[in-house]
């Protein structure tokens, strides 16, 4: 299973993950990658036939709370946490592709 | 009795002031903390007025708790409500939360004084403290060595004397490996024995809190006070928290011992550390259990599930960083490009390096093979333990397969630094307690620590033996 991770693979998954990569990273990024991966590839010698996959240690189901109206986080104090705000929301740049 | 439980009562009973308690941690954070770098933020303002209030309440007739003017130290990736709380990440440099963590909560009602926010590797990743944004650590024990990772500053808090009690939290190790190489007491407690509610996610099902401490009995106290159940985690597990100092000195007659060969006779492990898990177990025998040798196959696994796993739901956990909400902005022209022009620049090189690991691992073709893989690797993992515990009651083993490394010696070789958790991570995997305790010394007179695993809520037991283990190595 051992994958050789190209500059093409790396720049994809930075895509992926909102990361503006720089030349530097790119290269030695491949490289580690490509070697953590192979090590971790060891988990295919394991025979998982009829092995059901665990996400969680807990055997938990859904947990319920009753339907009722609580006080959330004080708004100003969060609005002042952030790095730009208006009108009492978060300020973002425009959306891609929308007119201004 | 042992530090912290004897500050407790002299402060309960009005024989010493909280007020003065605290003076001499902080005499003692004055001498030394430039040299170690122990922590993000020294709280004295904040914690001479909790310390005063404790004292009031002594004056009052009331009763301030069991960690009545205890000084104590919070891993820098737990919520204090208008305090900066970095996770030692530029990405949340000047970010003051709008709420406490659970944890925090509930030290401060036990009369626990804040005494500061302890550095740790960005977003808990690293096993030395050197991944911090503000700097790394350094070992008290020896300034040109790492005090391991990534709960570093916690674990030099305690050893350095600058608080009795720590808190860290573990999701590969990370109160583990660190107290092993500081000489401390650390504590992953059962998944769910403690409420992660304000605990910065990195990897939500592994991360668990839990305490450092000098001694077990002092581990145990603050176990007893952050354990039990909280509506705001919903992992939290129904019930209240579990009696251990009270059963602390029951002794180990007739337990079953076993030493786990995966997690002790291994490649790169030192013979010092060896020596010590074998002597730690001849202890227990002299003190009448009964200690066999037992192998658990699926745990040589267990580090490459795991930098599968945890990567994965870093990655997740990770993508609320986007410059909107909180925490660090680098504008551009528009959203997607600020999102990835503030991440780049407010992420360190391992969040990066495991953001990129995780996402490869999720990504279309690729997800079976790896995460999935990994996640029926990890239902084998929990298969083999709990089966190894229908023969014994606990397990020993190494905590860290070295004693603490000079710093820079990993830093150029990602891989070498996971193997760090070798010893460590199964645990997390299966999501049963498991704690280090200090046994003896190595070479240059670093610290070794010897590892107690038990059963999912097996903490009484594996505290019993923690005990018996502290008092073979004389301590």
């Amino acid at each position: 299973m051992a994958e050789r991770i190209t500059r093409a693979d790396v720049e994809h998954v930075a895509q992926l993950a909102r990361l503006a990569l720089s030349e530097e990273e790119i290269v030695s990024l491949s490289e580690e990658l490509g070697a953590i991966l192979d090590y971790a590839a060891q988990v295919s010698a394991l025979d998982t036939h009829d092995v059901p996959p665990t996400a969680h240690p807990l055997p938990l189901v859904n947990v319920f709370r009753p339907d009722e109206a609580r006080p959330g986080l004080p708004r100003d104090e969060v609005l002042a946490a952030a790095p730009s705000v208006q009108d009492k929301r978060f300020r973002v740049p425009r959306i891609l592709g929308e007119e201004p | 009795m042992s530090g912290a439980s004897r500050i407790a009562d002299d402060v309960r009973s009005g024989a010493r002031s909280a007020r003065d308690v605290l003076d001499e941690h902080l005499e003692a954070i004055n001498r030394r903390e430039p040299d170690i770098h122990a922590f993000n933020a020294v709280l004295a303002d904040e914690a001479r007025a909790a310390a005063d209030g404790v004292d009031a309440a002594v004056a009052r007739g009331d009763d301030p708790g069991p960690l009545a003017g205890v000084p104590l130290a919070l891993k820098d990736n737990m919520c204090t409500r208008g305090l900066l709380t970095t996770c030692s990440s530029r990405i949340l440099e000047g970010w003051r939360p709008p709420y406490d963590a659970t944890v925090v909560e509930r030290v401060r009602a036990a009369g626990a004084v804040v005494i500061g926010k302890t550095n740790l590797d960005e977003f808990a990743m690293g096993s030395s403290t050197e991944n911090s944004a503000f700097g790394p650590t350094r070992n008290p024990h020896d300034l040109t060595r790492v005090p391991g990772g990534s709960s570093g500053g916690s674990a030099a808090a305690v050893a350095a004397g600058f608080a009795p009690l720590a808190l860290g939290s573990d999701t590969g190790g990370s109160i583990r490996q660190p107290a092993a190489l500081c000489g401390v007491v650390g504590v992953k407690p059962t998944y769910g024995a403690v409420s992660r509610y304000g605990l910065i996610a990195f990897a939500s099902s592994l991360d668990q809190i839990g305490p450092f401490a000098a001694t077990v009995e002092d581990a145990a106290l603050l176990l007893e006070v952050i354990a039990g159940h909280d509506s705001l985690d919903s992992t939290s597990i129904a019930g209240p928290a579990p009696q251990l100092v009270a059963g602390l000195d029951e002794g180990v007659s007739g337990l079953r011992v076993g030493i786990v060969d995966e997690m002790t006779e291994i490649d790169g492990i030192e013979p010092q550390v060896r020596d010590a898990v074998r002597a730690a177990a001849a202890g227990l025998e002299a003190a009448g259990a009964k200690v066999d040798t037992v192998s658990v196959p699926s745990a040589t696994y267990g580090i490459s599930a795991y930098y599968l796993i945890a990567p994965a739901e870093a990655s997740s956990n990770l993508a609320r960083y986007d410059g909107v909400r909180y925490g660090l902005r680098v504008d551009a022209d528009d959203v997607s490009h600020m999102n990835s022009a503030t991440r780049e620049a407010g992420f360190g090189r391992e969040v990066k390096r495991r953001i990129m690991l995780g996402t490869y691992a999720l990504s279309a073709g690729y997800y079976d093979a790896y995460y999935g893989q990994a996640q029926r690797v990890r239902t084998l993992i929990l298969r083999d333990f709990e089966r190894v515990y229908e023969q014994f009651d606990v397990l020993i083993a190494a905590t860290s397969p070295t004693v603490a490394f000079e710093l820079g010696a990993k830093t150029a070789d990602p891989l070498a630094m996971y193997l760090c958790d070798v010893c460590t991570v199964p645990v997390n995997l299966t999501g049963h307690p498991a704690m280090s305790v200090p046994f003896g010394t190595g070479d240059a007179g670093l610290p070794i620590g010897v590892q107690v695993l038990a059963p999912a809520l097996g903490e009484p037991t594996m505290f019993r033996v923690a005990r018996a283990i502290e008092q073979a190595a004389g301590r």
